[in-house]
């Protein structure tokens, strides 16, 4: 254990705590610990050096553990992690393709983001076996991805995803330019929770502690982005099975959400409500007023279509049983957030590593028995936009205590203190949205690493479509939903 | 000559129509005001006045397969009794030049289809293939089984099945009614077996055939479409509607059942969802096995006690 440190959530460290191990024994230390990475990442350290963090998610004592190695210019490369948690492989491949340091024996070692023209794809021959070739521009408004299938006749054996199209080198440009403009700008779906996560590393290296009336304002806005979110995807799911009457009636009451967050903050999608040291909007009371009454009213609406839409025999056949992730492959590969609990895996970060009010407001953990089909992964949806909207109301009310409260604190403008590493894990309605964020001695961040859920999820998306009908694979698609632009950075 | 001519008429224009009414049934169901019911029409004036981009790797066959689409459509049709009247041209065993001719028609799309060389094109090609082989046979059981109970080898049987079945009439003709009606989804490519409003390529069926096509190609496809579409709910109307009333009583009552089975296909469309490719099968089989049920009605009519 001296080889670790524990860390806490939004809490920062001084960099000449965090213990460097060797590069021949980083494979028996992380094994020793056997957690799923959060955090895995290089830094150029000097001299030729790279010096490589590593962050391990203790998800039941809400901890992580943090620790380091140097790799100095002669150390090429180090034996695979993914040999023993299969959940690094695609952290390995990141740290390879960024600082050419081979994990030795990494059973799927492609690039990630970059290299696109050379892209080892995996081939299957065969007289039977055809290739179905996808994207990398899609029909409609999807982000860019190319998608490789490998099929018999309709049936999928091997899907293979190739990202990066969307790289727009978002971590350099936090290091010239960081601002909430940026964070928020990474992932258009997850404003609030990318905004949040950004603002909440930056106050804990200003040392700036938020008011009740800032922190509960930003709950709130997450979990309506949550419920919004969750809303269209459904309708979306709804869509692409050709169930008109789901897509156009949650497509409505996605609309009333956003629209109430228009009424908060000027923006549909929340861009603009977050910022270092609090919240540009507050809520006024008539706002308020309405919010509850909306959201009383999606409530009902979004209870009735779900009903009205589950007990279709001819939706059920589409949802049941398709695009399954089991629960231990889940475990396995390292899904994350909603696609997690969908396979029955319970990673929440609202609930692993939670913050004052979910204890003070009463929000408990309420687990999901999924299998991880598409009907799960609607169904879990189904729950959280109760869930969120159950929330949303009793912050609300709660608000309504601390009306006095100023919106943004005080020490906006303190300088970031000097040497310093941070981590910020917000769940964003995907899954766990980490910031993580480090400066050098003359106050100026030296290191902004960025991880959506989206990055460890891509792969689960990839077995879900195995053995399914390749005209299944849009359904299985939409009910991930992953975001391109989160992944590719 | 004013009945055949207003027969043309309706052959050219009232596939629109019924497009516009499916679209605005659906939207009726989903809570939306929708297009007006001319808009496919202006779809097609503002598509047909366009010109075709056309790919590299395509040979003559994908130029010339659109010019069969719509000729086989209009060929076909000559041989269907339509508002009002026989069939422009009518003659025994007319069936087999309408299901074939309609099949020239699909042939030539499939290989255009194949001939772009895109996988997607390739297997929609395969999948329309695969679900005409069921229809085909179904209909002929169909129509064949009412011919041999009317004893009248023309199209012109359809009307006689009251007057020659008795008391099976009724259930007979609700039978080979549901049968043509889900020959209707089939071909026009309708919800459940495809997903006309998609854009999503691998989940299509006709749609991503003329996914290369463009212009006034694409235009003339969606045309034959609905004229194809047209012509078996011609077959339906021609069963319903009774033989002893005139001639524009018949045209009226026509175009009402025009529209109500364009409602109904909106409504079947809005109430359910698509069904899993590998299932849709057995969604066209009910065709073949209500065929069946149509042969042995007529079988028992004519041989029972």
């Amino acid at each position: 254990m001296a080889n670790w440190i524990k860390i806490k959530n939004n809490v920062k460290v001084d960099l000449g705590k965090i213990p460097i191990i060797s590069v021949n024994n980083l494979r028996d230390e992380v094994k020793s610990i056997g957690k799923r990475p959060v955090g895995f990442f290089g830094k150029d350290w000097g001299f030729g050096c790279v010096r490589l963090f590593i962050v391990l998610a203790d998800d039941a004592n809400s901890e992580f553990f943090l620790s380091s190695v140097v790799f100095s210019g002669n150390d090429k490369s180090y034996e695979s992690l993914t040999q023993d948690i299969p959940a690094f492989h695609i952290f390995e491949r990141e740290f390879y393709e960024q600082f050419g340091i081979e994990p030795l024996n990494h059973p799927w070692l492609k690039p990630v983001r970059i290299n696109q023209d050379k892209y080892p794809f995996f081939e299957m021959t065969g007289e039977e076996v055809h290739q179905v070739a996808v994207g990398p521009i899609h029909a409609g408004v999807i982000e860019p991805g190319h998608f490789r299938f490998m099929c018999n006749g309709e049936s999928v054996y091997h899907l293979e995803i190739m990202l990066g199209y969307q790289h727009r080198g978002i971590e350099e440009m936090m290091l010239k330019n960081p601002s909430n403009q940026l964070a928020e700008s990474i992932n258009g779906d997850s404003v609030i929770a990318y905004n949040t996560a950004y603002s909440q590393t930056m106050e804990a290296l200003k040392g700036i502690e938020i008011s009740n009336k800032a922190q509960l304002i930003r709950k709130a806005a997450l979990e309506m982005e949550r419920a919004a979110i969750h809303i269209g995807d459904m309708g979306a799911i709804a869509g692409d099975i050709a169930y008109l009457m789901g897509a156009s009636v949650f497509g409505a009451t996605r609309t009333l959400v956003i629209n109430t967050m228009l009424e908060i903050c000027g923006s549909r999608f929340g861009r603009g409500l977050v910022t270092v040291g609090g919240v540009n909007y507050d809520i006024p009371d008539d706002v308020l007023n309405r919010a509850l009454e909306t959201l009383n009213k999606v409530s009902k609406d979004v209870d009735r279509m779900t009903n009205t839409m589950l007990k279709n025999s001819t939706v059920m056949s589409r949802l049941e049983k398709t695009g399954t992730v089991s629960t231990e492959k889940a475990a396995e590969i390292g899904l994350v957030g909603m696609a997690a609990r969908a396979s029955g895996v319970e990673l929440d970060s609202r609930f692993d590593y939670p913050d004052k009010w979910m204890s003070e407001l009463g929000f408990e953990r309420k687990p999901f028995k999924g299998i991880g089909d598409v009907n799960s992964r609607f169904k879990l949806r189904y729950k959280e936009v109760k869930e969120s909207i159950s929330m949303v109301k009793k912050i609300l009310a709660k608000l309504k205590d601390y009306k006095d409260e100023p919106i943004i604190a005080e020490g906006v403008n303190n300088k970031l203190s000097s040497d310093s590493f941070v981590i910020s894990v917000v769940e964003g309605w995907r899954g766990e949205i980490v910031h993580i964020a480090m400066t050098d001695i003359n106050r100026k961040i030296s290191k902004y690493k960025i991880k959506d859920p989206s990055f460890n999820n891509w792969y689960g998306l990839g077995l879900a479509v195995r053995n399914n009908g390749i005209s299944d694979f849009p359904l299985c698609n939409k009910s991930f939903n992953l975001s391109y632009s989160g992944n590719d950075l | 000559m004013i009945m055949k001519l207003l027969n043309f008429i309706i052959l050219l224009f009232v596939p629109f129509i019924m497009m516009g009414l499916i679209k605005k049934t659906k939207s009726f169901w989903g809570g939306r005001k929708g297009p007006s019911i001319w808009q496919p029409l202006h779809d097609f004036i503002r598509l047909i006045k366009k010109d075709f981009v056309i790919s590299k790797t395509t040979s003559v066959v994908f130029k010339i397969a659109p010019v069969f689409a719509i000729a086989t459509v209009l060929f076909a049709s000559l041989f269907v009794p339509l508002a009002s009247g026989s069939a422009l041209i009518n003659v025994e065993a007319g069936i087999i030049i309408f299901a074939y001719t309609l099949g020239l028609g699909k042939f030539m799309s499939l290989i255009s289809a194949m001939d772009t060389g895109s996988s997607f094109e390739g297997m929609g090609a395969s999948r329309e293939a695969c679900f005409t082989s069921i229809v085909e046979p179904a209909f002929f059981m169909l129509v064949a089984s009412i011919m041999a109970l009317t004893g009248n080898y023309t199209f012109d049987s359809l009307t006689q099945i009251m007057s020659n079945a008795g008391s099976y009439g009724v259930l007979i003709a609700f039978f080979a009614v549901v049968v043509l009606f889900i020959m209707v989804l089939t071909e026009g490519s309708r919800v459940p077996v495809d997903d006309p409003a998609t854009h999503l390529e691998l989940t299509m069926i006709h749609e991503v055939m003329i996914l290369d096509n463009s212009g006034s190609d694409l235009a003339i496809y969606t045309w034959a479409n609905g004229i194809k579409m047209l012509l078996i709910s011609s077959l339906i109307a021609n069963i319903i509607i009774p033989s002893n009333i005139s001639d524009w009583m018949s045209v009226i009552l026509y175009l009402l059942i025009m529209c109500l089975i364009s409602i109904i296909i909106g409504t079947v469309e809005s109430g359910m969802a698509r069904i899993r490719m590998s299932h849709v099968f057995e969604f066209i089989f009910i065709m073949s096995s209500l065929a069946l049920v149509v042969l042995s009605l007529v079988a028992a009519r004519m041989f029972g006690g």
